[in-house]
C-alpha cells in the first residue's frame, strides 16, 4: 500500500486549483469576494467596502451585491464540487486553466430571498449542490453576516454545465 | 417629469454607492417605470473566456431598476427594500455593448410592490435577461 501523500502537498495542490479558479474571473476581485478552504468545503467571504452599499441612510448592502456574491459562490462552489476529482487525481490542466481556457457554469436563473438587512460588515456564504447532472445543475446557497444561524440572504439557481467535447 | 425631477432622481441614483460603482445612470422615471443602463467594464466579466459580464452585475441592475420604479409609483412611498428577485438568463449579453435595464412596478398594495424587469444589450430585440421581484412598501407616516 502506497503512503499517503504529504499534507503540505496535498494542501497546496488544492489551494492552487483554488486561487486558480477565482483568479479567471474579474468580478470576483471587483466585489472583493475571497474564499476559504477546509478539504473541499468552500466558504466565500465578501468583506465589507463602502462601494457595497446600496441604501446610504440605514446603511445596508445594495440588494444587488448581495445578489452577484450569491452567484459568485454558487458559480464556483459548483465548478469546485464538478472539478475536484480531477484536481485529486491530479489530472487538472494547469496550463489549459492559466491560459483562459477554464469554462464555468452558466447561470439559467437565480432566485434571491431577503431576509435581513445586509449589514455593514462582512459577510459569509456557502453553497451546498443539490443536484449536479451532465446538462444542468440546481444549487442553493445560503449567506450570513454575524450568526451563522441567521441568514441575511439565501438563493436557489439552475445552471447549464460546461460541455466536453468528444 | 420636468427636468428639475429629472436631475434629483440622477442624483438619487448617484447616491447609491453600489449603483454609482457600476457606472449607472439614470435614462428614464416616471409613473412606476424606471430605465437605468450600465455600461460595459471589463472589470465586471464573470466569464473569462467570452469576456461576458457576471450574472451578478445584472442583478444589481435589475435590482436597482426594479427599486427605482417602485419609488416612481404614486402608491409606494419614499424608501423599499427587496423582498425577492428571481432572474432568468436568456443569453449572454454582448462583450463591449450598454446593459439597459427597464422596470415596471405593476401592481402595490399597502405592504409589497410587484416588479417585472427586462434587460437589453443593443440588439434591444431580443432581451439579455428578465426579472421578477418583490419590494417593500414604506409604512405610511401616520
Amino acid at each position: 500500500m502506497s503512503r499517503p501523500e504529504p499534507v503540505t502537498q496535498v494542501k497546496r495542490r488544492r489551494d492552487l486549483a483554488l486561487s486558480m479558479i477565482v483568479s479567471q474571473v474579474p468580478y470576483i476581485e471587483f466585489l472583493g469576494v475571497c474564499f476559504d478552504r477546509h478539504g473541499d468545503e468552500l466558504t466565500a467571504t465578501m468583506g465589507f467596502h463602502e462601494a457595497l452599499i446600496g441604501n446610504p441612510m440605514l446603511p445596508a448592502l445594495h440588494g444587488g451585491a448581495t445578489a452577484a456574491f450569491l452567484e459568485i459562490t454558487a458559480i464556483i462552489g459548483l465548478a469546485w464540487s464538478t472539478l475536484w476529482d480531477d484536481i485529486e487525481a491530479e489530472k487538472l490542466d494547469v496550463e489549459a486553466v492559466q491560459n483562459g481556457a477554464l469554462v464555468l457554469p452558466k447561470t439559467i436563473d437565480f432566485t434571491v430571498d431577503y431576509l435581513r438587512t445586509g449589514l455593514p460588515r462582512d459577510a459569509y456564504a456557502r453553497a451546498r449542490v443539490n443536484r449536479s447532472g451532465r446538462r444542468y445543475a440546481s444549487v442553493h446557497v445560503e449567506a450570513w453576516q454575524d450568526n451563522r444561524d441567521r441568514l441575511f440572504a439565501q438563493a436557489s439557481g439552475h445552471f447549464l454545465m460546461p460541455q466536453s467535447h468528444g | 417629469m420636468t427636468q428639475d425631477q429629472m436631475t434629483a432622481a440622477r442624483q438619487f441614483i448617484d447616491a447609491i454607492p453600489h449603483s454609482r460603482r457600476l457606472g449607472m445612470r439614470l435614462e428614464e422615471l416616471g409613473d412606476g417605470r424606471a430605465i437605468i443602463s450600465m455600461p460595459y467594464d471589463s472589470a465586471l466579466i464573470g466569464d473569462p473566456v467570452t469576456k461576458v459580464i457576471h450574472g451578478g452585475a445584472v442583478s444589481a441592475l435589475m435590482d436597482t431598476a426594479g427599486g427605482a420604479a417602485v419609488v416612481a409609483h404614486p402608491l409606494a412611498g419614499l424608501g423599499t427594500a427587496t423582498l425577492d428577485l428571481r432572474i432568468d438568463y436568456m443569453r449572454p449579453a454582448t462583450p463591449g455593448q450598454t446593459i439597459t435595464a427597464s422596470a415596471e412596478c405593476y401592481h402595490v398594495t399597502r405592504t409589497v410592490a410587484f416588479v417585472r424587469a427586462t434587460a437589453c444589450d443593443e440588439d434591444t430585440g431580443r432581451p439579455v435577461a428578465t426579472a421578477t421581484g418583490a419590494f417593500t412598501v414604506a409604512k405610511a407616516s401616520a
